[in-house]
C-alpha cells in the first residue's frame, strides 16, 4: 500500500501543489477528492464492470472530510453501506478501493468484499458493514479497549438516520455511556433511509441528538455540510473522548444526491422532489467552501481548476490500473475464510 | 493429572489462559456474582478482579460487536451467555461480522472472540432455554464450534480457542457440569477437528455430540453387557469436523449410529448421514440412525420432558435394530439428571 501523506490536522489528503497548508484548501482539496472519485464511478457504473451494489456518498463529502480532519492517525474509523468517502477521507487507498469495485485482486479485500465492505487497518480503517447499525457495536468495543489500555485514541462510528431505529444503537450507546468509552458517534441525518422519510419512521418533534441526550451522551447538531463547522465539532467531540469524558455525539444535517443504490437519480420516482434535491445540491459543501476560500483569497479558480484535474487524472489512472490488473484466481476462492 | 468437574476445568483453564495473556477478559451478564456462571468464571473474578472480568448490561446483541471490536484492538474476550439460547440476539455479529471478518475483508487476523453458550437441559426449563445451537453455528465458513463433553476437552478446546485468532463458539451441556475426570494441569490446548474415540468397538459405530457422547458411552456399556461391541466417537468439534476419525470408524464397524442433543431435520446427525452417504456408503451394511430429540421445542412437564431427549436407552435400542436384534435389556439406566435437585 503507498504511504499516504499526513496533513497537519491529521487527515490524511494528497498535499496541494498549489497553495500548501493553508487548512481550508486541504478540505477542500479532499472533498473534491472524493467528488472527482465518485462522479467518475458513477459515470463507469453503467458499463456493468463494477458489480457490486454502490451508495455513493455524492452531496455528504463534508461530514467524512470534516470528522477524518479532526482526527489522528491511529485513530480508528467504522462505517456502514456508504462507506467511500469515510474510507478516502482517513486515507484509504484509492487503487485498493477501486480495484475491490472493479474485483480485482488488488482491491483492498482482494474482491471479497465490495463496495460496502471497504477496510484499511493500516490508516485506521477497520470495517464497513452493509447491516444497519453493526459496525456502530464494533467501534463502541474498539474505544472499549482504548480505554481499558489507558491509550490516547478514540474509535468513530459513521452511520445514517436509519441505523439509528435499530436495538442495536440504543444498546451501543447505553454501553458507551454507561463505560465512558472514547467513541464518537457521527449520524449523517439526509433524511431517507432507502426511499423513507424521517416522519414515517420516527416520532415527530423530538430529533435524534436530542433523544441521545437522555443516556447522558454529550450531543452536538451541526450543519454536515459546512465542512468548518463539521471539522470543528468533531474536533471538541475528539478532545472531549481524548480526555476521558466519555462518548460524544455528532448529528450531522446532510443529504444523499443520488439514489439510494446506483449512480442515477431519482428525484422523478416519487418519494422525493426536484425541488428538494435541487435546493440541498445549492447547499453543496464543495461549492460552499470553494466560495468561502475564493473570496478569502485562500486560492484562486485557476487553483481549484487544477486540482480537480489533478484527481480527475488520479482516478482515470487508477480506474486504468484496476481494469489492467488480474481477477482473483477461482482456485483461490477459500482463501481467509480462517 | 487431577481429577475435575467439568466446571472446575473451565474455571482452572480460564485462569491459566488469563495469566498468561493479559488480553484475556471475561465478559457477560454475571460473570462476576457470586454464582460465577455455575461456578466457571468465580476463580478468575477472584483473581483479576472487575478490571477483566466484566459483568455487561443486557445487550447480547452489541456485546457480540462491541467483543468484535475489542479483538480487533488486540484484546481476546471471552463472552459468556448463560443460555445458548441468548445467543439468538448475537447472531447478526456472529455469523454476520465475526464469521466473515478475515474473509470479507481478507484482514491478516481474524476476530478472536470466544463465545461460551451453556445448553439448558430438563428440570422443567421448556421451549426456550434447553435448545442446542450447534448445528446452527457449525453451519457458517468462519467459526470454530465445539461441544466439549468431558473435563478435559471442556479445558483443552477453551485453552485453543483462546490461542487461535478465529472466533470460536464453544456449547457446554449444563447436565456434563459434574461429570468428573481426569484433566491436564497445564493448559494444553487440544485442537478443534481432532475427534476423540471413546471407546473402542467393532460391531457399530455411535457417534455422539456432546452430552449424546457422554450417553452413547453409557449405552455403549449396556450394549457390552448384551455381547455388542459398539464403537464411540465424540467429535469434539463440529467444525472443523474430524471426518477422517468418523469414517475410519465407519470402514470397521459398517453400520452408524448419530446421536444430537438437537433436531435431527438440518442437524448435525444430517451432516455425519451425510458424510456416510457420500464417502462412506460401500461400506454401510445397514441405513444410518439418528437419535435426536423429537420434532417439537422442548415441553416442560415431566413425563413429556423425558419423552423429548434421547437417552442411553433410545441410543442402545438404534444400535439394537442396525444390528437386527432383539435383546430386552436386563436393566434401566438412571437418567443423566436424575440427582439434579434443581432449581436451574
Ligand atoms: C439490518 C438491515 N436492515 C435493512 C437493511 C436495508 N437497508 C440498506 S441501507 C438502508 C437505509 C439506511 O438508511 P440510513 O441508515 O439513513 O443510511 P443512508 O442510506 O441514508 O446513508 C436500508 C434500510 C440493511 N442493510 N440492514
Amino acid at each position: 500500500m503507498s504511504e499516504v501523506q499526513e496533513s497537519h490536522s491529521g487527515a490524511v489528503v494528497p498535499r496541494a501543489a498549489e497553495r500548501p497548508g493553508v487548512p481550508e484548501c486541504e478540505l477542500l482539496r479532499a472533498m473534491l477528492r472524493i467528488r472527482c472519485v465518485e462522479e467518475t464511478l458513477a459515470d463507469l457504473y453503467a458499463e456493468q464492470e463494477m458489480r457490486t451494489p454502490t451508495h455513493f456518498s455524492i452531496g455528504q463529502e463534508a461530514v467524512a472530510v470534516g470528522v477524518c480532519a479532526a482526527l489522528r492517525r491511529a485513530d480508528v474509523i467504522y462505517s456502514g453501506h456508504r462507506c467511500h468517502a469515510h474510507y478516502l477521507a482517513k486515507g484509504g487507498s484509492l487503487l485498493g478501493m477501486v480495484g475491490e469495485l472493479y474485483g480485482r485482486e488488488i482491491g483492498t479485500a482482494r474482491g471479497r468484499g465490495g463496495s460496502v465492505h471497504l477496510a484499511q487497518p493500516e490508516v485506521g480503517v477497520i470495517a464497513s458493514s452493509a447491516i444497519l447499525g453493526q459496525t456502530l457495536a464494533v467501534a463502541v468495543g474498539s474505544a472499549w479497549a482504548f480505554a481499558m489500555d489507558h491509550a490516547p485514541r478514540i474509535a468513530v462510528a459513521f452511520f445514517g438516520d436509519g441505523a439509528v431505529e435499530e436495538g442495536i444503537f440504543h444498546e451501543s450507546l447505553n454501553f458507551a455511556a454507561l463505560h465512558r468509552v472514547p467513541v464518537l458517534f457521527v449520524c449523517e441525518n439526509n433524511l431517507y433511509s432507502t426511499h423513507s422519510g424521517l416522519a414515517v419512521r420516527q416520532p415527530a418533534g423530538r430529533s435524534i441528538y436530542e433523544r441521545v441526550g437522555a443516556y447522558g451522551i454529550t450531543t452536538e447538531h451541526v450543519d454536515g455540510n459546512d465542512v468548518l463547522a463539521v471539522r470543528q465539532a468533531a474536533s471538541r467531540a475528539a478532545d472531549h473522548c481524548r480526555s476521558g469524558k466519555g462518548p460524544y455525539f455528532l448529528e450531522c444535517a446532510t443529504y444523499r444526491w443520488r439514489e439510494h443504490v446506483g449512480p442515477l437519480w431519482d428525484y422523478d420516482r416519487g418519494y422525493r422532489t426536484k425541488e428538494e434535491v435541487e435546493q440541498w445540491m445549492a447547499r453543496c459543501p464543495i461549492k460552499r467552501l470553494t466560495e468561502h476560500c475564493l473570496a478569502r483569497g485562500l486560492c484562486t479558480p485557476a487553483d481549484v481548476e487544477a486540482w480537480r484535474q489533478e484527481f480527475r487524472r488520479e482516478v482515470d489512472a487508477a480506474v486504468a490500473t484496476a481494469r489492467r490488473s488480474p481477477f482473483p484466481r477461482p482456485e483461490a476462492i477459500l482463501e481467509g475464510t480462517y | 493429572m487431577q481429577r475435575l468437574k467439568y466446571w472446575q476445568a473451565i474455571s482452572q483453564g480460564l485462569v491459566q489462559c488469563m495469566e498468561r495473556d493479559p488480553a484475556v477478559i471475561i465478559t457477560g451478564i454475571g460473570v462476576d456474582d457470586f454464582k460465577g456462571i455455575f461456578g466457571t468464571t468465580r476463580a478468575a473474578f477472584e483473581r483479576f478482579g472487575a478490571a477483566r472480568v466484566i459483568d455487561i448490561p443486557n445487550c447480547e446483541n452489541a456485546f457480540a460487536g462491541i467483543a468484535i471490536g475489542a479483538a480487533a484492538m488486540g484484546k481476546r474476550p471471552v463472552v459468556v451467555h448463560p443460555r445458548n439460547d441468548f445467543m439468538f440476539l448475537a447472531f447478526d455479529q456472529i455469523m454476520n461480522l465475526a464469521a466473515k471478518w478475515k474473509y470479507m475483508y481478507q484482514a491478516k487476523r481474524g476476530v478472536p472472540v470466544v463465545f461460551r453458550g451453556i445448553v439448558g437441559r430438563g428440570w422443567g426449563q421448556g421451549a426456550t432455554h434447553s435448545q442446542s445451537l450447534q448445528s446452527v453455528f457449525a453451519h457458517f465458513p468462519g467459526l470454530h464450534v465445539a461441544v466439549p463433553a468431558s473435563p478435559a476437552d471442556a479445558k483443552g478446546l477453551l485453552v485453543a480457542a483462546l490461542r487461535e485468532d478465529t472466533p470460536a463458539v464453544l456449547l457446554e451441556n449444563r447436565a456434563l457440569y459434574e461429570l468428573e475426570g481426569d484433566v491436564p494441569e497445564e493448559p494444553v490446548p487440544i485442537p478443534f477437528g481432532k475427534a476423540r474415540i471413546v471407546r473402542e468397538g467393532t460391531d457399530v459405530t455411535i457417534v455422539g455430540a456432546s452430552l449424546m457422547a457422554y450417553e452413547a458411552a453409557r449405552a455403549a456399556d449396556l450394549l457390552a453387557e448384551h455381547g455388542i461391541s459398539a464403537e464411540v466417537i465424540d467429535p469434539r468439534s463440529l467444525r472443523p469436523l474430524d471426518t477422517g476419525t468418523i469414517l475410519e470408524s465407519l470402514r470397521k464397524t459398517g453400520r452408524l449410529i448419530v446421536a444430537d442433543t438437537s433436531w435431527a431435520m438440518y442437524g448435525f446427525s444430517a451432516e455425519v448421514a451425510a458424510l456416510a452417504a457420500e464417502h462412506g456408503h460401500a461400506c454401510l451394511k445397514a441405513p444410518v440412525r439418528r437419535v435426536t430429540p423429537l420434532d417439537c421445542p422442548a415441553p416442560v412437564s415431566r413425563p413429556l420432558e423425558e419423552a423429548f431427549h434421547p437417552t442411553p436407552m433410545t441410543i442402545v435400542r438404534a444400535c439394537l435394530d442396525v444390528l437386527e436384534l432383539t435383546a430386552t435389556t436386563s436393566r434401566a439406566l438412571a437418567d443423566v439428571q436424575a440427582r439434579f435437585p434443581g432449581p436451574y
